[in-house]
């Protein structure tokens, strides 16, 4: 009872700090809107290679998004102390970090998710591709907030933690980026996306499970 | 009961304390004292368990801490340098979540108590980002109005306060110490908790001693 609500605590928490803070909740959303908007502009109305590139841009795209915002997941509660009070609360700490990465997904990982339909325009994407991205960016954005998350805390109070997050955590989301932009590929060639969905699935599942206990073992290092 | 056994830390190579115990019992207070530097923070990190010490325990109840584990933690209150306030939220949000966080629901009701008591009234919806440091300092104590954890840990809780904070605080303190609570603490500053209550409230001290 009383861990449910430190749960729901932490959430609203961060929810309402993302509020007041519109600014740096936006600067992710809008990298990815000016990224997936730049390549029609600068490749030109030939729809063939669009359409081939569409996946492939907008999973680079959200990937890339999701990093920028991924530095500022555990800092500040690291520099105000919260991090300390969430670590000696009596609610086990996996649990609170898990609110946190809910929270963190909620407001940089599902804009994304919502976005990508009306980028994908852009590129001429079919309804049926448009709804697989969408999809696959649902089952994806989460691995990368929760895998992002293990890096996040394990490079926190680093010097110069932002790069040497990138290095991190970016060769992970690699097998995210092919099964995400290949199930895309997959529709518009009519090879169904089943196995990719599957793969995909098998990603986020075990994800979800143990980010939580493995970001509180490295924050209790950084706090130590 | 929070017992001490030879607790040691090092900080590189060099030691920091050495052979550090000593038993808080209900109803006592302890004052850490020592010079910058001889590692009285670290002391209370690890006493509350955010480091590990080299060698030595620490026992809640004759239970080693990390094995008392929620029993433990459900009893503790650590306010430590950082305040843990979001300079986003305002004075009664900050403390209505960390009184969650802390495994405590707080009505409306107790959350404007505990923030009037401490002489916040009128502030409680300004974001703490445009406080005073001594606001900041009032609203992360008033922490301490609402809590019904028995062993309270304050690091230096007296820095960057005004007298009548300071009296309202000491007020606190030896409330807490009269109704069976413990309370360890560091500060520079002599603090006399008898005089606050009017009551025979001894406060002992013990003294860390930097390793030879």
């Amino acid at each position: 009872m009383s861990a449910s609500r430190a749960f729901t605590a932490v959430l609203k928490r961060d929810l309402r700090l993302a509020l007041r803070r519109k600014s740096e909740v936006l600067t992710a959303v809008f990298f990815f809107v000016v990224v997936a908007a730049l390549f029609p502009l600068g490749i030109g109305p030939e729809l063939n290679t669009l359409r081939l590139i569409a996946p492939g841009v907008l999973w680079v795209g959200a990937l890339l998004s999701s990093m920028l915002a991924l530095q500022r997941l555990f800092e500040a509660d690291y520099r105000d102390g919260s991090l300390e009070q969430m670590a000696l609360s009596p609610a086990p700490m996996p649990l609170l970090v898990a609110a946190k990465l809910l929270a963190h997904w909620l407001v940089s990982g599902l804009p994304l998710v919502l976005l990508a339909p009306l980028l994908g325009l852009q590129f001429d994407l079919a309804p049926q591709a448009l709804a697989t991205l969408m999809l696959t960016l649902l089952l994806g954005t989460p691995v990368l907030s929760l895998v992002g998350g293990i890096g996040a805390a394990l490079t926190l109070g680093v010097r110069g933690g932002g790069v040497l997050l990138s290095l991190l955590v970016l060769p992970l989301f690699v097998p995210v980026l092919v099964f995400g932009a290949g199930a895309v590929e997959a529709q518009v060639s009519g090879l169904g996306i089943q196995a990719h969905i599957s793969i995909l699935l098998a990603m986020l599942l075990p994800a979800v499970f143990f980010s939580p206990f493995a970001c509180s073992a490295a924050l209790r290092i950084a706090l130590e | 009961m929070l017992s001490v056994h030879n607790l040691s830390c090092q900080r590189g190579d060099k030691p920091l304390f050495e052979g550090v115990s000593f038993r808080l019992q209900a109803a006592q207070a302890l004052h850490i004292e020592g010079e910058n530097g001889v590692g009285k923070t670290s002391l209370l990190r690890i006493i509350c368990g955010l480091s590990a010490p080299d060698a030595g325990q620490v026992h809640w109840q004759d239970q080693p801490t990390a094995q008392a584990g929620e029993a433990f933690r459900s009893n503790l209150l650590y306010l430590g340098h950082h305040l843990a306030l979001k300079e986003d939220l305002s004075a009664f949000e900050n403390l209505q979540t960390d009184a969650a966080v802390a495994g405590r629901s707080l009505s409306q009701v107790q959350v404007l108590k505990a923030l009037a008591l401490m002489g916040l009234r009128g502030r409680e919806h300004l974001p703490v980002r445009v406080m005073s440091q001594g606001q900041k300092r009032r609203t992360a104590l008033a922490r301490l109005c609402v809590s019904q954890a028995a062993l309270w840990v304050l690091d230096e809780p007296f820095v960057a306060l005004d007298a009548q904070a300071l009296d309202l605080l000491r007020g606190l303190l030896a409330k807490h110490v009269a109704e069976g609570g413990m309370l360890l603490f560091t500060s520079h500053q002599k603090i006399d908790l008898a005089h606050a209550q009017g009551q025979g409230l001894a406060v002992q001290s013990y003294r860390l001693k930097a390793a030879a």
